[in-house]
């Protein structure tokens, strides 16, 4: 698992500079120049797009359907539909530990977020937990304990997302059990290293910052 | 081997220079295995890893990462280094497409957009050189950036745009489905939120690329949203949609069913043609007037729902901390705001005498109605002239001819909106806001200009 996740990091301290080179032959790398028309030596006009709709059942173009597009398969749908919501749909199956989570949080996050989640700013990393009461003071820290709303945005986040030197390479167990860890250490949920959270529970759980959100007053008018 | 020879500056910011640092010194520790007893694998970057996967990232590295910093270019980016001849009214010109067909700009242009130096090169911005900016359009090459996970090279062939959630139907479709819908082309400015970010408390960027560069105008042509939620029929209780993008921090933001079926586009090309990769390429939501984040780019999903999804974006980060500990949420639209853009900060006036007074002036609610220019730091305000075209939540261009007397002048601009909204001061704005949270600042901007015609940022 460890070789897997560094060729990962490999590849993204590459992704800035230089594009690896295409092993797969029938990946394309780049577009042609425009063919020529033989008989004027004209650059042909580039190809007419064409619907991925399969047939023309479907066009009406007074209802707006154009026969253009075609409907998206479950199987697509569910492929790319990662979110979870504070309602807790989109949880997927799963569930971690607090010390599966203090394990995976050492391999995967400490080297940014530090050992004890404060955060090492010279990296951008921001500090995790903390600054619960501040928000009103002169020098507020806004941390997932002290600031975000949601639980469920943890998990959300840290699975489409996390860690930076592999993105979204965390499985929904490992997300459940370094959110346990990261609310543990919060003083959240319990810090007890076989405090679980799952699909049912996480979801559940109340965020200290949870009505510290106001709709936006601005309207245009002076003092908003 | 000093750690800025193995990896210069511009091409590493810490957070690189930190992972790659610590590959080569995990590597060489492999390679060297006689000095390894005494290793601590828990140092470092990947502290409690097996040396074998560390080995695996440092050589997939070192094909290319490696390769070093290009040499100081000659030309400006974006031009062609050509002869200059002595006499062109004696000789020949270049011949035609040597450039390959694609133009490019003269080699003695030298605008360029500006990082803000963030610890991290992967999340970062860049900002729009305003200050020689001229009309209402910013050249793609210049458009402003803010990237959350870097930049990704996506081949729109192998690309597609989902909608589902509470639809009817849930719809799949392709560049080639979205480009033969029926268009719009529509002339609009992004602007980030955090432009100004610095300028909260004390002048503190120089210039008006620094303290205003985080927006820009382009015409954008893509299907409207509404269009394709029609198609996919959008259920009675929907009012949010999810936009989310294909870039390594899956980007995401929940945007009002309202404004998505108002004035909303799914963009697939910036000024005539395809987006610039950095903006989105293949195809990039747009959502005029609303803060620049929420404009997902490398678009690959919609879902639509009946609640906001408060995804990080939209509650640890692009939200607004006010004095009483309380956060705004969902603020969207960019107030009415404008800016000098000459003369301006870091520049000098030679000498006493003409000069253009020009800027831009815009709002994310409406059409500029007025601004007004101000010489004597707001003491007394006259109408500048607005320059066509004078569109919705776009860009506009302002003049007044000014003689500079060579005495000590604080000039400033307020814009009016055709909503009413007049742009604030500072003091307004603190005096509502505090000062916790950096975004949305749209007061007026002073600039100072000293006898001696340095023009320089000021609070006044």
């Amino acid at each position: 698992m460890f070789t897997h996740k560094l060729l990962l990091i490999g590849g993204l301290t590459l992704a800035g500079s230089i594009a690896l080179a295409q092993s797969d032959s029938e990946t394309r790398t780049s577009a042609a120049l425009p063919d020529i028309i033989e008989e004027t030596g004209e650059r042909a006009p580039q190809p007419v797009p064409v619907s991925s709709s399969e047939s023309n059942i479907r066009l009406a173009p007074e209802k707006n359907r154009f026969g253009i597009g075609r409907p998206a398969s479950k199987e697509e749908v569910a492929a790319i539909d990662i979110d979870a919501m504070p309602d807790g749909s989109g949880f997927p199956e799963g569930s971690g530990t607090y010390a599966e989570g203090a394990e995976i949080y050492e391999y995967e996050c400490s080297s940014c977020h530090g050992e004890n989640l404060e955060g090492i700013s010279e990296l951008g990393a921001p500090k995790l937990i903390g600054g619960r009461d501040s928000l009103a003071s002169d020098k507020p820290i806004k941390t997932i304990e002290s600031y975000w709303p949601h639980s469920s945005t943890l998990f959300d986040y840290v699975h489409r997302a996390m860690p930076l030197h592999a993105p979204g390479s965390l499985t929904a167990d490992e997300v459940y059990a370094v959110s346990a860890f990261i609310l543990g250490r919060a003083g959240i949920t319990s810090n007890e290293p076989d405090s679980v959270l799952d699909a049912e529970t996480m979801p559940k759980v109340v965020m200290p910052n949870a009505d510290g959100f106001v709709p936006d007053p601005r309207d245009g008018t002076p003092g908003k | 081997m000093t750690h800025d020879d193995r990896f210069p500056a511009s091409r590493y910011g810490p957070a690189e220079r930190h992972i790659a640092e610590s590959l080569v010194e995990l590597e060489s520790q492999l390679l060297n295995p006689d000095q390894d007893e005494d290793c601590d694998c828990k140092e470092g970057m990947f502290n409690g890893l097996s040396r074998r996967g560390l080995l695996s990232g440092g050589l997939a590295m070192g094909g290319a990462a490696f390769v070093g910093s290009r040499a100081a270019a000659e030309v400006p980016p974006g031009a062609h280094d050509y002869f200059v001849q002595p006499d062109p009214t004696k000789e020949q010109g270049r011949i035609i497409l040597e450039d390959g067909g694609y133009g490019s700009r003269s080699q003695f242009e030298n605008e360029v957009r500006w990082r803000y130096p963030t610890a991290s090169l992967d999340s970062s911005w860049s900002m729009t050189p305003l200050g020689s900016s001229h009309g209402i359009i910013t050249p793609s090459g210049l458009h402003f950036e803010r990237h959350h996970g870097g930049i990704p090279t996506i081949d729109p062939e192998t690309h597609s745009l989902i909608l589902h959630g509470m639809v009817h139907e849930p719809m799949r479709f392709t560049i080639d489905d979205l480009k033969r819908l029926p268009a719009v082309s529509r002339i609009h400015f992004i602007e980030c939120s955090g432009n100004g970010l610095t300028e909260w408390v004390k002048p503190t960027l120089k210039t008006v690329q620094g303290t205003h560069g985080l927006t820009s105008t382009s015409e954008w042509t893509g299907v409207r949203l509404s269009t394709v939620l029609e198609m996919a029929g959008i259920k009675d209780n929907a009012a949010w949609i999810l936009a989310e993008g294909a870039d390594a921090a899956v980007m995401t933001r929940s945007v009002p069913i309202d404004k998505a079926m108002d004035d909303a586009i799914l963009a697939y090309a910036q000024n005539g043609e395809a987006l610039r990769p950095e903006q989105g390429y293949p195809l990039r939501l747009l959502l005029p007037g609303y803060e620049g984040n929420t404009h997902i780019k490398w678009l690959r999903r919609l879902e639509v729902s009946d609640k906001p999804f408060m995804t990080r974006e939209e509650t640890s980060k692009y939200t607004d901390l006010m004095p009483d500990g309380t956060a705004r949420q969902f603020s969207m639209e960019m107030d009415t705001k404008s800016v000098i853009t000459f003369p301006s900060g870091a520049m000098k006036l030679p000498r006493a005498g003409f000069y253009e007074i020009t800027g831009l002036a815009w709002s994310g609610r409406g059409a500029i109605k007025r601004v007004e220019i101000s010489v004597n730091g707001g003491k007394n305000w006259q109408e500048a002239k607005l320059e066509g075209p004078v569109l919705p939540k776009c860009h506009t261009r302002f003049r007044l001819p000014w003689t500079w007397t060579g005495e000590e002048a604080v000039i400033q601009s307020r814009a009016v909106d055709d909503t009413g909204s007049v742009q604030p001061t500072l003091q307004e704005l603190v005096e509502v806001r505090g000062t916790k949270s950096v975004y949305h600042l749209n007061s007026i901007q002073s600039w100072h200009i000293a006898k001696d015609g340095e023009v320089t940022n000021v609070h006044a």
